[in-house]
C-alpha cells in the first residue's frame, strides 16, 4: 500500500475521513469541515519559528527568578534550578528529580528533538524513519508536563499571600517559562510527522 | 474506493485496510506504529457516563480548596480561581490565563462539548454545530493538562510542608479522580463511532 497523498487522497486531520483531492485549493472536510491539506501547510517554517522563539525564551526562563519569597528576614528570588536544589536539600530527592525532569530536561530535550526532526525532514533524510516517528510521538506526549513549575508557582502564590510572616510573588521567569511551554507545544503540533515518510518533496 | 474499509495513518499517511473487531482493541499503524483508533468497552454510552462523572468532579474541584495553609493561627486556602486571580493582581495576566486555560477552561470545554454531542445523539439527534463542536473536543483535549496540575499540587504540598502546616483539600482529591476519569474517557472515546452513528447505515 502507499501513502494516501500519493493517490490524491486527503485524510482529514480532525476526523480521519478520506476524500478525493478537490479542485479548489482550500478545501474543507465534508464531514467535520476542518481545513484539508495533504500536509500541514508551512509545517517546517512554522515549526522553526515556534522553536526558535522557544529557545530564545528558555534562557530567561531558567536564569531569572520564577518566584520571590519575602519574609521577616528579607526577600529572596528562586530560579527553577534553585527550587530543585531546595527540594533536594530538604531530602525530597524523588520530588526534586520529578521537577528537574519536568522543568529542565523535558523542555530542553523537546527542543533538541524538534530541531533534529525539522532538520532531518528539511534535508530529506531517509534513514531511521521508524525511530524518528517514535521520537515525534514521545515529544508530543510529554510536552504538557513542563507546565508543572508554573502550576506550583500559581498555588504557592495563592497560598502564601501577605500573611504576617511571608509572601510569595511570581517572578519574571514565569511568563517566559509559560511561553516556552506553549511555543514548544505549538511547534510540535505544527510539525507534520507524515513528512518523515514522504518519498518526494511534500506538495503543501 | 470503499471508504469504510480504508484508513490513512494520521502520522505517516499510509493507507491501510481496516479489519473491524467486535471486541475492545487498539489499532496500530502497520508502518509507524501510531494509534489509528482505539475501541473500548461500552462505546459512546460509557464515554457519556464518564463525561458526566468528570463534569461533577471538575465542579467539586473548583468549589473547594485545593490546599489549606495554616501559619501562626492564620489560615489561607488556594483554589484554582484564587491562584489565577492572585497571579493577575501581581501583573502576571498571561501566566494567570495560561494556568486557568490548561487546568480549567480546556478540560471544561472538552467535557461540555462531549456532553453536548453525546446526549442528543442517544436519541439520534445531531446537535447544531456538530462539526465545530467536534473539532473543539479534539483541540481542547490537546491543551488540557489536568494530570500535570495534580502533580503540581502535590509538589506544592511537599514544598510548603517544610515551612508550615499544609493540608490537602477536597479539590485535590477531586482533581486526582478527574485525572483518572479523563484518562478513561481518552481510552473509551472512539470518534469513528460518533460519525458512524450520524451516518445512516
Amino acid at each position: 500500500m502507499s501513502a494516501a497523498a500519493e493517490l490524491g487522497v486527503l485524510a482529514c486531520g480532525m476526523c480521519g475521513l478520506l476524500s478525493r483531492a478537490p479542485a479548489a485549493p482550500a478545501a474543507a472536510c465534508p464531514r467535520c469541515r476542518a481545513r484539508l491539506a495533504f500536509r500541514r501547510p508551512q509545517s517546517i517554517a512554522h515549526g522553526w519559528a515556534y522553536l526558535i522563539a522557544a529557545m530564545a525564551l528558555y534562557v530567561p526562563a531558567n536564569t531569572l527568578p520564577i518566584m520571590y519569597t519575602s519574609s521577616l528576614f528579607g526577600s529572596s528570588g528562586d530560579t527553577i534550578m534553585s527550587g530543585v536544589l531546595f527540594l533536594w536539600d530538604s531530602g525530597d530527592w524523588s520530588l526534586a528529580l520529578v521537577v528537574f525532569v519536568a522543568s529542565i530536561v523535558v523542555p530542553l530535550a523537546k527542543m533538541i528533538a524538534l530541531a533534529a526532526l525539522l532538520a532531518s525532514v528539511q534535508l530529506g533524510w531517509r534513514s531511521r524513519r521508524a525511530e524518528r516517528a517514535r521520537l515525534y510521538r514521545l515529544i508530543e506526549s510529554i510536552g504538557r508536563w513542563s507546565m508543572l513549575d508554573i502550576f506550583v508557582v500559581a498555588l504557592l502564590v495563592a497560598l502564601v499571600q501577605l500573611t504576617a510572616l511571608a509572601a510569595v510573588r511570581a517572578g519574571p521567569a514565569a511568563p517566559a517559562f509559560g511561553a516556552v511551554v506553549v511555543l514548544t507545544m505549538a511547534a510540535a503540533q505544527s510539525f507534520d510527522p507524515r513528512l518523515i515518510w514522504d518519498r518526494e518533496r511534500p506538495r503543501a | 474506493m470503499n471508504r469504510a474499509q480504508l484508513l490513512a495513518c494520521p502520522e505517516c499517511d499510509l493507507l491501510q485496510h481496516d479489519v473491524p473487531s467486535p471486541r475492545p482493541c487498539k489499532a496500530l499503524c502497520a508502518r509507524c506504529g501510531a494509534v489509528l483508533y482505539q475501541r473500548g468497552d461500552g462505546g459512546l454510552e460509557r464515554t457519556l457516563a464518564l463525561t458526566v462523572t468528570a463534569l461533577v468532579l471538575l465542579a467539586l474541584a473548583n468549589a473547594f480548596p485545593i490546599l489549606t495553609l495554616e501559619l501562626q493561627g492564620e489560615r489561607t486556602t488556594a483554589t484554582l480561581g484564587g491562584a489565577a486571580a492572585e497571579l493577575w493582581s501581581q501583573d502576571m495576566p498571561l501566566v494567570a490565563l495560561l494556568v486557568l486555560f490548561m487546568a480549567l477552561v480546556m478540560p471544561l470545554a472538552e467535557l461540555a462539548a462531549l456532553a453536548y454531542l453525546l446526549v442528543p445523539l442517544r436519541n439520534g439527534i445531531r446537535s447544531p454545530g456538530f462539526a465545530e463542536v467536534f473539532r473543539l473536543v479534539q483541540f481542547a483535549s490537546r491543551w488540557g493538562a489536568v494530570e500535570v496540575f495534580v502533580l503540581g499540587a502535590l509538589v506544592s504540598l511537599v514544598k510548603l510542608g517544610h515551612l508550615a502546616d499544609v493540608e490537602p483539600g477536597v479539590a485535590l482529591a477531586s482533581y486526582g479522580a478527574l485525572m483518572l476519569v479523563m484518562a478513561s474517557i481518552e481510552a473509551s472515546f472512539d470518534p469513528r463511532e460518533l460519525w458512524a452513528r450520524l451516518t445512516p447505515a
